[in-house]
Order: structure tokens, then sequence, then C-alpha cells
């Protein structure tokens, strides 16, 4: 008993400086390394400006981003809707992108974007209820995309596959967009504003 | 427990219409992305949501009989139900004596009873595959995934959107379609119109060709449903469980209707009278 309390009066300062490290490269690995693993990156087709598009609209992200007659949602807009404004014969500006996107134009091919907020395949989403029923911004959900100058790099997990947007870049939910989108955040937004949150609601 | 903002959607099966084709199955199958196994021989581990059984009046020719069942899940309630003869659907108005037999045992709560459509989920994501709730079932309504579908190359690419395939070790039924309704609502939050009967029909009811399926909210008096239960002719399956189904039969033959309560026979009955059995 005696020597078992001298050891404990005997913990240096030392000791205490390992158990700070320790906790430090633990943490360092938990919330920086291994994010850095799990999540792979990959680079959208071609550059695009959000701003310098939503400027020359009327209709705000409406305007590109609608909905079809029979309530869902055409998410991001074919190549026919670029064409309205955009023609194959001329390019409207100088930047580099402008040459990789007259290639999709030209070739009249879909641009294989990848989607930032895409769910799993269990999950039903209606923007039309929380859009148009519920009067949600799009930036509620989405954060300020629609004022972005770039495209970010597309993260998606190396297990599931799902972008990272659905987990958050916070890894305790405190950062700003993009905001988290998991289950856990529709139920919880569900629940503060009494809409139902029977399982059938938002899984298919 | 039921309120009077809430639909309650269930389905009215005519036995004496249904000429076991097998039509509602196929497009019950086609319509939720249900695969074709190795061995489809294989009953037990084979997948129906829709199953179409046939029964008979157990007499000899030339008395014989035959009629068939078309069997989804039943999405039970539980509690008091009302009598075929006072026709409206009631549920118990205490929320504690809701039982559905599914829901009460899942330890995962991946299924669970929406109270404001009536309709039980299935969330084959949550699901662990402990299939409690396949043995709770009364009506074998429920299938476990023994094994993942080898969809042939190329098929994958025709499967309905709408409807989450699933993998192994999991359970999966009937939803009534469930995405049709989500589809139907997506439209009516656009123009804020209300999803009327012919908005949401199941698979099953539009593919059948004698038109023995009609489906819609049995508590609306403007749906065909509502009618066809207060027939003396409506009855439900094993109705004496009190499990309160939302898939009601009719038929005017009484044998059926026997039969589908699992009435014994009067020798029977006097016969396990007498063993002490029952």
């Amino acid at each position: 008993m005696a020597t078992h309390q001298q050891a404990k009066k005997q913990r240096s300062r030392a000791d205490w400086l390992l158990l700070i490290l320790g906790v430090v490269l633990g943490s360092a690995f938990g919330f920086w390394i291994t994010p850095t693993i799990l999540y792979a990156e990959k680079p959208q087709p071609f550059q695009f400006d959000h701003k310098i598009h939503l400027e020359q609209v009327d209709d705000g992200c409406k305007s590109c981003h609608t909905f079809r007659e029979d309530g869902s949602f055409t998410g991001i807009p074919d190549i026919e809707s670029c064409k309205e404004c955009h023609s194959a014969d001329e390019a409207l500006g100088e930047d580099p992108a402008e040459k990789e996107f007259m290639k999709y134009l030209q070739a009249d091919q879909p641009i294989p974007w990848l989607v930032y907020s895409r769910q799993p395949d269990c999950v039903f989403f209606s923007h039309a209820a929380h859009s148009e029923n519920a009067g949600f911004e799009c930036s509620r959900c989405h954060g300020d995309h629609g004022q972005s100058t770039s495209l970010r790099p597309y993260e998606y997990n190396r297990i599931t596959g799902y972008s990272r947007d659905i987990w958050g870049k916070g890894p305790i939910g405190l950062s700003g967009p993009p905001h988290r989108m998991k289950m856990d955040d529709c139920a919880k937004c569900h629940r503060e504003n009494g809409v139902n949150g029977a399982c059938f609601v938002c899984h298919k | 427990m039921w309120r009077k903002d809430q639909v309650r959607y269930g389905m009215v099966i005519d036995v004496d219409k249904c000429t076991g084709c097998g039509a509602c199955s196929v497009a019950c199958m086609s319509e939720n992305n249900v695969g074709v196994l190795h061995d489809e021989t294989d009953k037990i581990k084979s997948i129906t949501w829709l199953r179409v059984y046939q029964i008979d009046n157990g007499k000899p020719f030339p008395d014989t009989e035959v009629a068939f069942f078309p069997r989804p899940c039943m999405h039970c309630q539980g509690g008091e139900s009302g009598t075929p003869g006072q026709g409206f659907f009631q549920e118990d108005t205490d929320p504690d004596a809701a039982h559905t037999p599914c829901v009460s045992v899942c330890p995962a709560t991946a299924t669970d009873y929406d109270d404001a459509t009536g309709i039980v989920s299935q969330i084959p994501t949550r699901c662990i595959g402990c299939r409690y709730c396949v043995a709770a079932c009364p009506y074998h309504a429920r299938y476990f995934n023994w094994y993942d579908v080898p969809w042939p190359k190329g098929t994958p690419r025709a499967l309905s959107p709408f409807v989450s395939p699933r993998m192994r070790g999991v359970v999966e039924k009937c939803t009534f379609c469930y995405p049709r309704l989500q589809q139907a609502k997506n439209k009516t939050f656009l123009d804020g119109s209300e999803v009327g009967e012919m908005d949401y029909q199941t698979a099953c009811t539009e593919a059948c060709p004698s038109g023995a399926i009609t489906f819609g909210q049995l508590q609306d008096p403007g749906h065909k449903v509502h009618k066809l239960i207060k027939t003396d002719h409506a009855f439900r399956m094993l109705e004496k469980l009190g499990t309160n189904p939302k898939v009601y039969y009719t038929s005017k033959r009484k044998w059926v209707r026997m039969l589908a309560d699992n009435h014994l026979s009067q020798a029977k009955a006097a016969k396990a009278a007498a063993s002490g059995g029952h």
C-alpha cells in the first residue's frame, strides 16, 4: 500500500507531458488523419461559377434548378437548359472552363457532374415538400453554394461511396456549410417542426 | 389511434372475382424490384410480397369449389376493430392498445406504424435480420432475403429508381406501393391539390385483369373501398386474432368467409373439444 502511494507521488513532469502528447496525437489521428484516409477526392468535370450565373438570371436558383410537372426535382440542369443561353458555335467567355464546356455542348453530351448532396439509395427526399410547401430557402441546407465562384472537389467515402457532404465537414457539427444531411439532422428538424417522423416519410 | 385529419389506406379484394392468374404478383415484383433467385422452386426461400393462395371447400367432386386469396401485407393496427356489419374501419382510441404484431417485436425499429396513413413500413437498411417479425406475422407476409438477388448483367438498369433494392440478410414486405404515394404527394406540394383516389393506386390494383382489387382510403366516404367494406360479404383474414387488418376480402360464398377466419368444421371442433385440445 505504501509503495503504491509512493509511486503516485513520483509521477514526474515528463509523465504528464507524455499524457498530453498522447491525447494530442490521438485527437490528431481521429479528427485529421482518419478523415483523410476515409475520404477520397474527385474533381468536377470542369469549373462552374454559380455567382456569375446567378447574376444573369431573374428567378434565382429556380431559373435553372426547376421542378417537373409531376412535382419531382430536376436537380442539376441538363445540357438543353444550358443551351437556352449558350450556343455551340461561340463561347461566351474567356475562361478555360468554358473551353471544356464547349466540348460537351458541341457533342450534345450530358455533363457528368458529381452531386455533392446525393443521398443513399434508400432515402426519399422531396424538394417540393421543403422549398414549396415549407418555404425553405435553398441555402438553408445547401449553404451559400449559389454564391460560390468555383466548385470544390467532390469528396466521397472510400467504403460507402457516399458524398462527404452528407456527413458534414465538421466532425462535431460546429463548422458552417456544407450542412450535415444525415438522418439525425432530418429527424431533428422534423421533430422541431412537428412534421410526421414515420420511417416511410423519408425512406423508400 | 385514428384522428379525423388522418387517412387510412386499405384494400378490398373480391375473392369471387379473382381467377388466380397471378398478374398482381408479377406486377408487384416488377414494381418493387423483387428479384428472381437461382432456385425459385424453393418456396421457403423465394420472395413474393403478394402471394396468391389457393383454397378449396374440401368436398369431393363434383361439389369441389376453389377460391384464390391474393395476400399482401395486411397493415395491421390491432386494438378493438369494427365488425364487418358496422363496415367502417375502426381503430382503438387508446394508443397503447394499438398492436401491430411485427412492429411490436422489432428490436431495431426497422418497421413502424405510420399514424398519418395507417401503413406499416419496412426499412431494410435498418433491419438486422433477426426475423422476429417474420415469426410474429400471422399472415406470412414478411420475407427474409436469404441471398443477394443474382441480377443478370444489365438488368439493374431496368429497376425502379423509386424503390430501393434489398440485400441479403434483411426482411422485406408489401408496402402498399408507398413510393407511389411519395410521388403523388410530391405533385400536391407543387400545385396545392390533395392526393385523390386515383392518384395513389397500388401496382397490383392496376394490374388485376378482373378488377378484383380495389384500393383507397377506408375512412373516406367518397372512396370505393369505404362502400365495399360496409357490405355483409366483407371480412378479413384471421379476424379473430384482433390484428385489425386493413386488407378486406369480399365473397358471397359462406365457406370462403368461414375458412378465412380459420373456423373449424363442426365435426373437427367437437373432436378437438373431446381431446382437450384447442
